[in-house]
């Protein structure tokens, strides 16, 4: 990859799920080093979309990039964080950890110098160096994200696939895991892609804000993509952006009141 | 008692088997996919009265029957542990095909206790040879995939996006775990499986949250559990089995009592 490819790149994809379409016909890039707010309603296609940047769904159609080459599953610059925990939660955080570094190789579990090292310091990247000897399940919302996401960054990735990293974390939990999404990017340089079904928790880490509704897709600025007009365009309904103390709330249908209209 | 021939063919194929089965159980249950264990032994059960009927040895027919089922099981492909009801569908199949060829074989009734509840003593040197050879090899397969098998158990999702086969890893370890199950088997029958599969695992899991550690620990307590069934047996004249169980439950509840708390 030199420095001008795109750190994903859509052409014309088709995704479908047996007989639903996720996406008809996509096409667009994420730059390096960009953080992408993946939103859309459940069932959207949101983690399909993320497994296809895996190289673990085949689109129907059209070609995706990752990284300047061709998907397929295996990329070692890719980390990737699912949506379920981890099994083995009675292992301390370390050794959950450990598991995913060169996991890949056939030989014993047990970790020499260098891979022992390269765990310390993903832990250490993520403010998780204290957590490193406790059970994972002792672990509160927020120190598991830390650790997993130690995980995710293990090997350096130059892309990072979040899947719903904030759904059932309290408030203060989410806005310690949006902080890391940038300290991240900051230490790592990577693009990271991240989804969500709520935007408002992302809004201080997120660089651009890609839509998925319907098979459609919008990306661009939040101030652009999350409006009334664009957003009723995709749900193929009328629904209402309005904005509160920097916060944004989508509502279903037109408003009858006259609201702070913004779009 | 190492005066008797029977004795030391009895404590050498207890010793290898437990070994084995006390590495391959804390992989198991990693894997929750302790009911599956349960159940290929009660394959094994149907494989061995078919194999006396046929006046093939029990042996023999307990390998390829929790072999075969090992193999389907990894096939399915998708994670077994959730799939509870199909497999105590098969394994009451499996068993009432298993009275069903009892029915036709005449030396009925001590044949069916020997295979449920094991007959370690009756272990001839031949058939030592048979186990110890299965077992090193299974260990040293288990050697070869313990790795992507341990980051495919605690982190499944990103295995797969890192090119594991989940298919293909289930198939080769439930092959192992087949093997450790028919050896268990033909030591404390096949009732009593879980007593070293399951029990030093679980009491391992307990005391050590270090996946290097849990793998020491693991097969230490289930040969110390064998090697000390055998030597109770001995002296008092009752079943070594009984024993066997009776350690496998008491190093269980002791682990379980002093399962260190964090700090």
């Amino acid at each position: 990859m030199n420095d001008r490819e795109p750190a994903v790149e859509l052409d014309a994809v088709v995704l479908a799920q047996g007989p639903r379409t996720l996406l008809a016909d996509a096409s667009f890039r994420v730059g390096q080093g960009e953080i992408i707010g993946l939103l859309g309603p459940n069932g959207a296609g949101k983690s399909t979309l993320l497994r296809a940047l895996l190289g673990l769904v085949r689109p129907r159609a059209g070609r995706i990039s990752v990284l300047g080459r061709p998907v397929r599953p295996g990329a070692t610059r890719v980390g990737y964080l699912p949506q379920t925990e981890p099994n083995g939660q009675f292992l301390s955080a370390w050794d959950v950890v450990a598991a995913g570094a060169a996991g890949n190789r056939l030989g014993l579990p047990w970790r020499g110098g260098t891979a022992r090292a390269e765990i310390d310091a993903a832990l250490a990247e993520l403010g998780a160096t204290h957590l490193a000897g406790r059970r994972y399940v002792n672990l509160s919302g927020g120190e598991r994200q830390r650790v997993r996401l130690a995980q995710a960054v293990l090997g350096r990735p130059a892309l990072l696939l979040l899947d719903e990293p904030l759904v059932s974390l309290d408030p203060a939990a989410q806005a310690e895991t949006v902080a890391l999404l940038r300290a991240i990017r900051a230490r790592l340089g990577c693009a990271i892609v991240v989804s969500s079904h709520e935007i408002n928790p992302l809004l201080p880490a997120i660089d651009r804000v890609l839509y998925l509704a319907r098979g459609a897709l919008a990306l661009g600025p939040v101030d652009q993509v999350i409006t009334t007009k664009v957003l009723s365009r995709l749900y193929g309904a009328p629904v209402e952006v309005v904005r509160v103390g920097g916060r944004i709330f989508v509502l279903p249908g037109e408003a009858t009141l006259p609201l702070d209209r913004a779009g | 008692m190492l005066h008797y021939a029977f004795m030391v063919h009895a404590l050498l194929a207890a010793g290898a088997v437990s070994v084995l089965c006390g590495l391959v159980g804390w992989f198991l249950l990693l894997r929750a996919e302790a009911f599956a264990g349960h159940a290929l032994s009660h394959v094994g059960f149907t494989g061995a009265t078919g194999a006396v009927l046929l006046g093939l040895p029990p042996l023999a027919g307990l390998i390829s029957a929790t072999l075969a089922a090992g193999l389907a099981m990894g096939g399915l492909g998708a994670r077994i542990g959730r799939r509870d009801v199909a497999i105590g569908m098969v394994l009451s199949l499996a068993l009432g095909f298993g009275l069903f060829f009892l029915h036709f074989y005449t030396s009925y009734a001590a044949q069916a206790t020997a295979l449920l509840f094991g007959n370690v003593l009756a272990v001839d040197r031949a058939t030592v040879l048979a186990l110890t050879g299965l077992c090193l090899v299974s260990l040293a397969g288990l050697a070869l995939i313990g790795r992507p098998v341990l980051f495919a158990a605690i982190h499944p999702e990103i295995a797969e996006a890192r090119g594991i086969s989940p298919r293909a890893i289930g198939m080769a370890f439930l092959a192992i775990c087949a093997i450790a199950i028919a050896g268990a088997a033909e030591i404390v029958g096949v009732l009593l499986v879980f007593t070293l599969l399951i029990g030093p695992a679980a009491a391992a899991q307990s005391l050590s949250r270090r996946v290097t550690v849990g793998l020491v620990l693991a097969p230490v307590l289930a040969l110390g559990q064998a090697w000390a069934g055998l030597t109770a047996g001995f002296y008092s004249g009752w079943p070594i089995s009984f024993w066997i169980a009776v350690f496998s439950f008491l190093t269980y509840v002791l682990a379980t009592m002093l399962r260190p708390t964090e700090p």
